[in-house]
């Protein structure tokens, strides 16, 4: 008689059911599992908050970023024709010159360098200048009033009403000035500015000859609709006068782009932690099906068909995704309103916080993806699970089958790392370089593994006592941890040890340091006839004159017969005013890396210049090219004679362009004197005494600078830290969480030992000693990578020299170990505890 | 009489270290319905592997195993899998309850696998059967050997199987547990008219079955009281 085969039908709402019910006593197991990729979707949906946020002030505020509808700038003089149509352009018109110069308080005698800006007009015509008091903004304009910044207020601890000396005349401080459009509070730290009314700057005698002016002028319309047209319909006549257009649209492109590294790199650090998140995943959902094995055969057993146990999987790791997915984006929401504290500095907006359910959304799905995604190579795996397994724990397959659908999750999985690490970086190359590093990195440690265990297998001598045998031979026995641990350790160890290393990279390459042979005192704008005066006055302070070189101010008029009209792909080169200098030899910071320096030329012969090899690549030319150059109306012709490699960081005065002497010596020029200051009271008088003397004379007070370059600093450093620790945070979870999971492979054996007889302690031993090699191999391979990655990325990327710190790599290798093993022991330590026969009941 | 289940020139060879190994060995004989058959030999002669063969967990490497008129060696294994839901019971030397489930729901699992209805009072009524409605809330933690062996009777016998495959039923339980446990499977079966098919080394409990089937070494060495002889 043949039979009808059964139908069976199973409603979803059953395999719901079953994953609910399966699920009991493993939730907070498989939310530790899943704990992995919280802080990762924080860290995104921080970032992505972060970014939404920013641009919606950025679009809500760009007005008052500009102040202006429409700002025309320049450095410059202005032709007569120009000055015509900036005269007619507008409804509502301001202008404003900016230039470094020293200012000296007269009650306290302190001077320093600020950021001058003569101001004429109702500028800004959005926003305000913020002061205090609120009605200095706008009347300061009225009398020979000033606009101090706060920082330089609390400096010199001025007041509201004291005097300010600015070059020959002094001004009455109005007011305190908290904040100007567009300004960063970094920047206003860095060149602190001061406001003064244009109609007295004549009257201060600050502007000569080759001084650098930036010439802005602001416009109001009435109706602004049309500014960017005009801007692009005049952009050609613009660029010949040397003008460059700023717009409110212009402005938050800019602004948007400048964030776009900012967010590109904080992104990229919330990804790295989630790429950790997806080890984590992996490796916890693997161990969590090895432990379904018993429950699904015994359902299959009963008439479950294999893709309804893989749903029943898939809906408990679905949910429990998305239960760390919301948690992560609760958790990054809240530590979005960290964000702008931290980065508080660097934003030129008020930036005001809210909820963005856009990055909550892609937060969420993406936490989403990932559960599901690094959990399927194991929940596909169900599908394979037999039924006899029910009736015998182990049986040998009749010939195993790859199963096609791994391929493609594995496919898939490198398509999102490759795809998310492109929508980060935006460029294919970087990706590319970043995701085989990362495959690189997965197969070397499978390889180790591999290794090890047969390494371990081969050489293990019988003569050495049962608990060391015993804890070695756990690492190539059945149901060893070695390929899962040493994967997972490994890549943590790498991530983790790789951020230190490159924070350490990025921050030792920005710091400088001024030894007690440097100068840290920097004088310029001195003028040929202030020269002597100047060397007089220095010496009269028993101050050395360090480092005094000419300035002459230059621009490109033509590169190889071209000039910029005809040579429209290197405009850049044309455009830009240069600051040469002309010297006899080269210097120590100096290196000629092609062609020959020549350091003195005869008239009529023909000039041979150096450049700096980087400035050379930017502007297109090479060795034997011709360049003439337009010093203030005289036209020079040259011929590139030597490229240089200049060490910028080194503590003098650097050029791009260097010509020989024997030319430019009775060209326009000002010099720069270097000194070195032994205090800051010595520091104090003599800039006193220069400002007095030489009131168009800038000082840069180095010392003041690195103070401030480290205060610079240590705020990019705080918010590198900030986001890398995400990803060191996510490392130790994943590291731990791996060692727990792993737990209960060796539960039953432990127990089984203990049941033999076996004190706690031998079996403790058993296990750090399986544990304690396998953190030594893990760790160290995850080391030996980091150190690996970490030089290719300061020789390729950051172009600077990486030497492993050695006490801090031996502290990190030193705790991932102490880590693994104290988490191993605890681990089995627990088991230890109960009675063995409770354990062996319940069977685990 | 007609038989439920028929083997036919059946072999089972497993790869291991790149090597044949022959476990059972041109195995022939078929089961009456509503018999009970006991399946003995020593360790390692087949037993296990035959009960698999023959409740649909595993194919057989030749032959024909056909269950309730179905031929399973031409069923995928998702097609097994309904056949098992709908006409076979198992119960587990190690009970093999699902451990996040309770009694109950261990016991509603067949039932509602095949989208029957009324499953919670039926099964509470096997619950009742076998002793243990007051511990139908019970978690297999919470439950004795010999109670979490009661249940799986309950969820063997919860679909109304046509043959029902017992694997050392009493192996992990004492004497006297084993005895009612025993005791109970033959009333349930008796009262269910199902087949039973008893995979053991203990004569005793093979005793007490209409037939037995001796293996030894992959082959069928003896088959007293034989309702189908070639």
């Amino acid at each position: 008689m043949q039979n009808k085969l059964p139908k069976q039908s199973i409603q979803l709402s059953w395999l719901f059911k079953m994953a609910w019910r399966d699920s009991r006593k493993n939730r907070s197991r498989l939310l530790l599992f899943i704990s992995s990729i919280v802080l990762g979707i924080a860290a995104l949906v921080a970032v992505y908050s972060f970014k939404d946020n920013l641009q919606h002030d950025i679009d809500a505020q760009a007005k008052e970023l500009t102040g202006a509808d429409l700002v025309l700038d320049s450095r410059k003089g202005v032709s007569k024709a120009m000055q015509k149509m900036l005269d007619t352009l507008g409804n509502d018109r301001s202008q404003e010159k900016t230039f470094a110069s020293m200012i000296y308080f007269k009650k306290g005698g302190g001077s320093r360098l600020v950021q001058m800006k003569a101001l004429q007009g109702d500028y800004p015509y959005y926003g305000t200048l913020e002061t205090l008091p609120v009605e200095a903004g706008h009347q300061f304009q009225s009398g020979q009033d000033a606009l101090v910044d706060q920082t330089l207020m609390l400096q010199f601890g001025a007041k509201v009403g004291d005097s300010l000396k600015v070059g020959d005349i002094s001004f009455k401080i109005l007011g305190t000035l908290v904040k100007a459009p567009g300004q960063t509070g970094i920047a206003a730290t860095v060149a602190p500015t001061v406001y003064i009314p244009m109609q007295f700057l004549a009257k201060t005698n600050l502007i000569k000859t080759g001084s650098r002016i930036n010439n802005k002028f602001y416009y109001r319309f009435d109706d602004p609709s049309g500014v960017d047209e005009w801007v692009k319909k005049h952009e050609t006549k613009l660029e010949s006068e040397g003008f460059d257009a700023d717009t409110v649209e212009s402005r938050k492109e800019q602004t948007g782009r400048s964030f776009k590294d900012v967010n590109r790199f904080l992104a990229l650090s919330g990804f790295i932690a989630l790429l950790l998140g997806c080890v984590g995943v992996g490796s916890a959902i693997h161990v969590y099906i090895q432990e379904k094995l018993s429950a699904v055969a015994t359902l299959r057993c009963l008439g479950l068909k294999a893709r309804h146990a893989f749903f029943i999987y898939l809906i408990q790791i679905f949910f429990i995704g998305l239960v760390a997915a919301v948690l992560g984006a609760i958790l990054g929401t809240c530590i979005q309103f960290l964000l702008p504290i931290v980065l508080k500095d660097f934003l030129p907006v008020e930036i005001t916080m809210q909820v963005s359910w856009s990055a909550v959304a892609q937060g969420i799905l993406l936490g989403l993806i990932i559960s599901i995604l690094f959990a399927l190579p194991s929940l596909l795996s169900v599908r394979k699970i037999s039924p006899l397994n029910a009736i015998r724990i182990s049986f040998e397959r009749t010939g195993k089958k790859q199963d096609p659908l791994i391929w493609l999750v594995y496919v898939l999985m490198i398509a999102f790392v490759v795809g998310f690490t492109h929508l980060q970086m935006k460029s294919w190359l970087q990706t590319l370089a970043f995701t085989m590093s990362i495959g690189v990195a997965f197969l070397l440690l499978i390889l180790l593994s591999q290794t090890l265990m047969f390494l371990v297998r081969k050489l293990l001598p019988d003569s050495i006592s049962y608990l060391w045998r015993q804890g070695f031979a756990n690492l190539y026995r059945p149901n060893n941890q070695t390929l899962m641990l040493t994967v997972s350790i490994g890549l943590s160890t790498a991530f983790i040890c790789t951020l230190f290393f490159v924070q350490g990279i990025l921050m030792s390459r920005v710091t400088l340091s001024s030894g007690s042979n440097q100068p840290n005192m920097v004088m310029f704008d001195i003028q040929n006839a202030q020269k002597k005066g100047l060397d007089s006055l220095t010496k009269s302070f028993k101050l050395p004159l360090m480092n005094q070189v000419p300035v002459i101010t230059m621009r490109i008029e033509e590169i190889n017969g071209k000039t910029s009209r005809a040579d429209t792909s290197n405009r850049r080169a044309y455009r830009n005013e240069i600051r040469a200098t002309y010297q006899d030899s080269l210097t120590a910071a100096e290196k000629i890396v092609e062609g020959k320096w020549i350091g003195k030329v005869k008239p009529n012969e023909t000039v041979y210049i150096s450049l700096d090899q980087r400035y050379a690549q930017q502007i297109n030319v090479g060795i034997n090219d011709k360049i003439v150059f337009n010093v203030q109306g005289m036209m020079i012709p040259t011929v590139v004679g030597s490229l240089r490699e200049v060490n910028w960081s080194r503590m003098q005065t650097n050029f791009r362009v260097v010509f020989p002497a024997g030319i430019l010596e009775q060209a326009p020029q000002f010099h720069v004197l270097m000194t070195r200051v032994p205090s800051n009271e010595v520091s104090a008088k003599f800039q006193g005494e220069v400002v007095q003397n030489f009131p168009n004379v800038s000082v840069i007070d180095l010392d003041l600078v690195l103070k401030l370059l480290d205060e610079l600093l240590g705020k990019i450093g705080f918010v590198i830290q900030f986001m890398a620790g995400f990803s060191m945070v996510t490392g130790w979870i994943v590291l731990i969480s791996s060692v727990l999971t792993s737990k209960n492979q060796r539960t039953k054996e432990s127990i089984l030992l203990r049941t033999m007889g076996a004190s706690k302690k031998q079996i403790l031993a058993i296990n750090a000693i399986e544990y304690f090699f396998l953190g030594v191999f893990a760790a160290g391979a995850g080391l030996i990578l980091a150190i690996g990655g970490s030089w290719a990325l300061a020789k390729y990327t950051f172009d600077a020299a990486f030497i492993p710190p050695f006490p801090a790599t031996v502290l990190l290798f030193g705790s991932v170990i102490l880590l693994v093993v104290v988490t191993g022991i605890l681990s089995t330590r627990s088991i230890l505890n109960q009675p063995p026969l409770k354990i062996l009941r319940t069977g685990s | 009489m007609e038989s439920i289940l028929n083997i036919r020139n059946v072999n089972k060879i497993y790869q291991s270290a790149g090597r044949e190994l022959s476990v059972l060995n041109q195995i022939n004989f078929s089961i009456d319905r509503a018999s009970t058959v006991a399946i003995t030999g020593p360790s390692g002669s087949g037993k296990t592997t035959l009960l698999g063969l023959c409740a649909g967990l595993d194919r057989a490497t030749n032959g024909t195993v056909e269950l309730n008129g179905i031929a399973l060696e031409k069923l995928n294994e998702d097609e097994r899998a309904a056949v098992r839901n709908q006409y076979v019971g198992f119960i587990f030397q190690n009970f093999q309850l699902l451990p996040t489930l309770t009694a109950l729901e261990n016991v509603m699992v067949p039932l509602e696998l095949r989208g029957a209805k009324n499953i919670k009072a039926r099964a509470l009524d096997l619950l009742d059967k076998v002793g243990l409605a007051d511990r139908s809330h019970h978690y297999p933690v919470q439950l004795s050997g010999g109670e979490q062996q009661r249940v799986s009777l309950a969820r063997a016998f919860s679909n109304q199987p046509a043959i029902l495959f017992a694997d050392e039923p009493t192996g992990n339980l004492d004497a006297e547990t084993s005895e009612k446990v025993i005791k109970l499977l033959f009333d349930l079966n008796k009262d269910a008219g199902t087949t039973l098919v008893i995979v053991t080394h203990d004569l005793e409990l093979a005793a007490r079955t209409s037939r037995t089937i001796k293996i030894k070494g992959g082959v069928i060495v003896s088959d007293e009281n034989p309702g189908y002889a070639e």
